[in-house]
């Protein structure tokens, strides 16, 4: 699927919840749930992001031309929220990633929801994942 | 906390006057259970604050015109409501700060910087908050003194014998937490006042989360400087209290160069002005200042000790039902606490604790709460602190226990 296609499939599956904020907070938590488990020998301290309230690790790795993301963290909800982002971002092209307009964050109502400290780590998390894409982009032009 | 003599307290009539109470977040009722970070504040100072604005805004002290006689009379009314308060011998004893924080800094950089050397030593507790270590941290470092800490037990309590060990000649300074922010604990200042001043150390007393709930008279304390928030009085952001004895005071250097606090300035030699009015440089917050009068007032009308005894039966009330939730674990469990109910929800992050709580429009803090070596002790990251004021009530307990059940069941076991 398309980094869009994709987009529009959680703000159909978010738009069932009605805007109801509990409801939301408890479906995002079950994604973190579901994330595939990180190996603890990648929770290190170059991988943890920055600018996050809780403690956030993520790896990355090539594979082909499509980047594969690896994430976990200390709460659940962070956890839930960078799910959403690995679900969109990983297995796609480093250069959709880069100029990928993440649309589905608004539509849902993201900011509302998680306030505007995690909406800050929200966007370091962005932030970090397009990092890397540029810097595999780079090599794979090279 | 005797039953006998409180008089019960008409919540109801008091939440009346506490406008933001009265409102819906995410769709459900406002439980309010934040105020140990700061508690809401009455009709009669959000109406002190805008009658000073609307009626007689003017500067202070300097003016001869009607409007600042009148600002001027306000602001040392408040000065002397604040003796009262707290039971000071003179009201010149009573500085305006904007803080907790500041009136700390205050006598850090002044009395810290004139009295200590090195190697003398500064003595606080395990369950500071980072106000109450970082200006001795800093003023350590300077002078080359040294800091200890009283370490605590794990129902977090000073161990009294370790106390006693760290106290010597060379202590200046016990620098310590009334109550606890983070746990509640309320310590046994008055015990270590004296074993303090045994040794020829001064002692300063953190009053921030005690001076809402506890009966404070700073002479029968014989505390050498208390300080305390406004904002955790009821009364509005940006005041604190500096109080400090008088012959202390008068001895320590001016804290910041400015107006108010000379007598005389020339550019050979500056003559600073008495008390207080040596520790007030600028134009104070006169509104706030004014408007703390009004807090006082509020308080004053029910009295602390029906106040407390109100508290301390939510305090007992929650930690019952919170306590039995499965998968709750208490933390802070002294014997003599203001309301202040920190826990940890196993196998759930605070913060997620936190985010649902609010989503069901209960209002708490996770974290550190700004007391970071104490979680070191204790060995957590932080907790969810519920804390309790003069217009909570038993049913917003319930619903706090209510959605508590809700989460045990629903976090990953
Ligand atoms: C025990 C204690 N000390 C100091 C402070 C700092 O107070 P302020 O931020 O009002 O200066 C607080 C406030 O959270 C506190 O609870």
């Amino acid at each position: 699927m398309t980094i869009q296609e994709i987009q529009n499939e959680i703000i159909a599956e978010f738009s069932l919840l009605d805007g109801d904020k509990e409801m939301i907070l408890t479906y995002i938590m079950e994604l973190g749930e579901r994330l595939p488990p990180m190996d603890e020998s990648l929770k290190v301290e170059e991988n943890i992001i920055k600018g996050c309230q809780s403690k956030v690790w993520l790896s990355t790795r090539l594979e082909g031309d499509k980047v594969l993301y690896l994430a976990d963290s200390n709460t659940q909800i962070t956890k839930g929220l960078i799910s959403l982002l690995i679900r969109v971002l990983s297995g796609q092209k480093p250069e959709d990633i880069m100029t990928a307009d993440l649309y589905f964050i608004e539509k849902i109502g993201m900011g509302q929801v998680i306030g505007s400290q995690r909406s800050n780590g929200f966007s370091s998390m962005i932030k970090q994942m397009r990092l890397y894409a540029v810097a595999y982009q780079t090599k794979l032009q090279s | 906390m005797s039953t006998l003599s409180a008089p019960t307290l008409d919540i109801t009539a008091i939440r009346q006057q506490f406008p933001i109470l009265h409102q819906q977040i995410n769709g459900k009722p406002l439980v309010y259970f934040d105020n140990a970070a700061t508690n809401q504040k009455p009709e009669s100072v959000i109406n002190a604050l805008n009658g000073y604005y609307s009626g007689y805004n003017a500067n202070i002290h300097r003016g001869i015109h009607a409007l600042a006689e009148k600002a001027t009379a306000a602001f040392e009314d408040t000065r002397k409501a604040v003796q009262q308060f707290i039971g000071s011998r003179e009201v010149e004893e009573v500085i305006f700060t904007k803080g907790t924080t500041e009136g700390i800094n205050l006598v850090a950089a002044t009395w810290g910087r004139m009295s200590l050397q090195a190697g003398d030593e500064i003595i606080i507790s395990t369950m500071e908050h980072h106000s109450n270590i970082v200006p001795w941290q800093l003023l350590c470092e300077e002078k080359g003194a040294v800091l200890r800490v009283i370490p605590i037990s794990e129902s977090g309590e000073i161990i009294w014998e370790e106390f006693e060990k760290l106290l010597s000649a060379k202590t200046k300074l016990v620098s310590i937490v009334h109550a606890s922010n983070a746990l509640g604990t309320i310590n046994p200042v008055q015990k270590v006042i004296k074993a303090a001043h045994a040794v020829g150390a001064k002692v300063l007393v953190d009053g921030a989360q005690a001076s809402a709930h506890l009966a404070l008279d700073v002479q029968t304390l014989d505390v050498d400087f208390y300080v305390f928030s406004a904002h955790k009085l009821y009364g509005p952001t940006g005041v604190g209290i500096l109080y400090g004895k008088r012959a202390l005071l008068e001895a320590m250097p001016p804290y910041q160069g400015g107006g108010e606090m000379i007598a005389e300035v020339s550019f050979e030699k500056t003559t600073y002005n008495v008390i207080p009015y040596k520790f007030e440089a600028g134009t104070p917050n006169i509104a706030d200042v004014v408007a703390l009068k009004a807090a006082i007032d509020f308080v004053n009308q029910y009295g602390k000790s029906a106040i407390a005894a109100h508290e301390d039966a939510l305090l007992q009330y929650a930690t019952e039902k919170v306590g039995a939730i499965e998968g709750i674990r208490l933390v802070g469990t002294a014997a003599h606490k203001v309301s202040v109910l920190s826990f940890v929800l196993e196998g759930m992050h605070p913060f997620d604790v936190g985010m649902m709580l609010d989503a069901k429009g209960i209002a708490v803090r996770t974290g550190h709460h700004c007391t970071q070596p104490l979680m070191k002790r204790l060995g957590l990251e932080g907790t969810i602190r519920a804390s309790f004021a003069i217009y909570n009530t038993f049913e917003e307990i319930d619903t706090l226990v209510s959605a508590l059940k809700d989460l045990a069941a629903k976090r990953k076991k």
